[in-house]
């Protein structure tokens, strides 16, 4: 029963003695308030920005599969079995075909090739700047892309060397206004495609301006020959390891296809998006531990201002006590005075705090926009409800020491005359 | 209703040990008002203090209401105090930041007893005490004799059976102390037990009985010398 009075909180005659008290100390009542509105301002703060950097970092990586390993070719650096340096790489059909053969924990491949020179698109009267990849059909699941209408290129596409084309909703709403795009010819420098899809892609508006042709049928078109610019390929595993395991293995073999040495990083580049998606996040999370130990240091800074204050608070009010005594306050009361009185101090300015952070944080979202690296960076629900929990169990602990001290108070020392 | 059987009590600060109280015997019955008197050191204050239960005592046996008292939780001890004992003080001990109907309903609070209810009671007691439209003032507002009726109405909101006071005249004028000794004397005569500790000698002889302490021990009860060691020196003292 008594355990049941000290948590009550809403007994309307204690909160009238906190405000009381609150009233008559107002300066220093503020200034322990501010110590807890500060720390919490400066965990939401660290937890926004943080946040908005890592939600930056993550919406780039969300625009393709992120166990996926890309295949560029470059420029020989070191001379090689009487071959010398500065030999550009030029990958082709032909590696596209064996890489499967030689590394067979492949999943999805795709390989892309652009079209030479300026490219003109448009449709009846109207042009626009769009981009166009040449691609195999498993270049939909490494890239992210989501048909909305129609198909995607298909294996047919290409054994057929069929002129068709699939288009990003930008290109849609750029070039076909309300029309129907499914079915209608798209020119690509003159040469008429047709479209049999449109995507989105949630890499952003500018991933949505492309236009995708199966490679086969391009390669022929735009005296492409053999030639690919770029392998993309999904491995089977999502482990780190493996997939470095599994690039090496790659650049092995492409070192010996295409006579580079193997310890040459200029020949190609091989881009694994899994390790890189790895150390990304395990930086985040440093960056995680570190505000939050930041934070909480802050906090705790707080809490001993509080305590230090409802120390004094105690001490100031031992005759009060002393008198609530002789009166038949019980301990476990007096200690529920405190407690709740440092519970309101920290729990009420501790939103102050949050309010002002999650506020500033809002501001600069408004601010910063959708800007790549900041993004978003409000302090979440959870976070909020993580700082409430936070905040009454700050206010607890930070009341405690003087609670215990507060009950242990003998109504005789308090009841002396002086 | 009060019984105190060879009551000790020493206090220990440092390596030092104070004995206060060497054998307190005292019966005070229900319904009696009696004076303590003494010097400071006599033990006065400490004999108030266990009665009230605010202080524990070493040996010996405290009755209060036939109950023996002793060794009790603070809890325990807070809630006997509250149902039978009343206190008043030199210095009022009224609550600064609450008005006198608040301070007077506080005992109440302790009892759970609801806000408009222990208001009312509260309005009542002030009444009676000349005080109702005082009520809503604050302490700081009051004269002395008036924080001193405010106190006594507090100390009465829980009709406790013993009004314990300690120096309540302390503080006051001589006229305002003759109110409220006679305040005290009608709280007797509906029947409440009332035990006020004092040094002034016209305070203690408007009660019926007056205790002297001395060194510990009584001295005398009524004037009638209770402890023979005392004998030779109240001689030598008178000659």
């Amino acid at each position: 029963m008594s355990k049941l009075k000290l948590v009550n909180m809403f007994d309307i005659d204690k909160w009238q003695e906190i405000f009381n008290t609150i009233k008559k100390n107002k300066l220093r009542t503020f200034l322990t308030g501010f110590s807890v509105a500060w720390g919490i301002f400066m965990l939401i703060i660290l937890l926004g920005s943080g946040n908005g950097l890592q939600n930056g970092v993550e919406y780039q990586f969300r625009d393709d599969a992120t166990n996926s390993i890309w295949l560029y070719p470059g420029t020989t650096s070191k001379s090689y079995k009487g071959l010398q340096a500065n030999r550009r790489i030029k990958f082709t059909n032909q590696d596209f075909d064996n890489l499967p053969h030689k590394i067979t924990a492949i999943k999805d491949m795709t390989a892309r090739f652009y079209i030479p020179g300026k490219v003109n698109v448009s449709y009846k009267n109207d042009y626009g700047a769009f981009s166009v990849r040449c691609v195999h059909p498993a270049h939909q699941v490494i890239e992210n892309t989501h048909i909305i209408e129609g198909r995607y290129i298909n294996e047919k596409d290409l054994n057929e060397f069929r002129k068709v084309a699939v288009i990003g909703k930008n290109v849609k709403e750029g070039l076909y206004k309300d029309e129907n795009p499914i079915g209608k010819y798209i020119r690509i420098n003159n040469i008429e495609f047709k479209v049999v899809g449109v995507f989105t892609d949630s890499g952003g508006e500018e991933e949505m301006r492309n236009i995708y042709l199966p490679i086969s049928t391009a390669q022929k078109i735009f005296n492409g020959q053999n030639r690919i610019n770029q392998i993309m390929l999904i491995p089977k595993t999502e482990n780190v390891e493996e997939t470095k395991a599994m690039a090496q293995k790659i650049k092995k073999y492409m070192a010996k296809k295409h006579k580079f040495d193997v310890t040459d990083d200029n020949a190609i580049f091989i881009r694994n998006n899994l390790e890189e998606y790895q150390n990304v996040m395990m930086m985040f999370l440093g960056i995680d531990i570190f505000i939050w130990v930041i934070g909480i240091g802050t906090i705790i800074a707080g809490i001993v201002g509080v305590s230090n204050i409802m120390m004094i608070v105690v001490k100031e009010r031992t005759k009060e006590i002393g008198i609530r005594k002789a009166l038949g306050a019980s301990p476990s009361s007096i200690m529920g005075l405190v407690i709740l009185e440092s519970v309101a101090i920290t729990s009420f300015s501790g939103y102050i705090g949050m309010v002002l952070g999650v506020g500033l944080m809002e501001l600069v979202s408004s601010l910063a926009g959708n800007s790549v690296f900041f993004r978003n960076p409000q302090a979440s629900i959870g976070i909020a409800v993580a700082a409430t929990i936070l905040l009454v169990f700050s206010g607890i602990v930070a009341g405690l020491f003087p609670a215990r001290r507060a009950a242990k108070i003998r109504p005789i020392v308090a009841l002396r005359d002086e | 209703m009060i019984r105190f059987e060879n009551l000790h009590k020493s206090y220990i600060t440092g390596s030092n040990k104070l004995h206060v109280l060497k054998g307190i015997n005292l019966e005070i019955k229900e319904g009696e008002l009696i004076s303590i008197m003494g010097s400071s050191g006599s033990g006065k204050s400490t004999l108030l203090n266990i009665t009230g239960i605010l202080d524990n005592y070493d040996e010996g046996s405290y009755y209060l209401d036939n109950m023996l008292i002793s060794n009790m939780s603070e809890k325990k001890a807070a809630m006997l105090r509250n149902k039978y004992i009343g206190f008043v003080f030199q210095s009022f001990n009224l609550i600064s930041f609450k008005n006198a109907l608040e301070n007077v309903a506080l005992p109440l609070y302790y009892q759970k007893v609801s806000r408009k209810k222990r208001n009312l009671i509260a309005m009542e007691y002030l009444e009676k005490m000349g005080l109702k439209e005082w009520a809503h003032h604050m302490p700081n507002e009051l004269s002395g004799g008036q924080k001193q009726r405010v106190a006594i109405a507090r100390s009465l909101i829980t009709r406790p059976k013993v009004i314990l006071a300690d120096e309540p005249t302390g503080a006051l004028d001589t006229s305002t102390s003759y109110e409220v000794m006679e305040i005290f004397k009608e709280i007797n005569q509906s029947g409440i037990t009332v035990i006020i500790v004092t040094h002034e000698d016209d305070i203690a002889h408007r009660t019926n009985k007056i205790i002297r302490l001395r060194d510990g021990l009584i001295e005398s009860i009524n004037g009638e010398l209770v402890n023979p060691e005392f004998v030779e020196t109240e001689i030598s003292e008178h000659v």
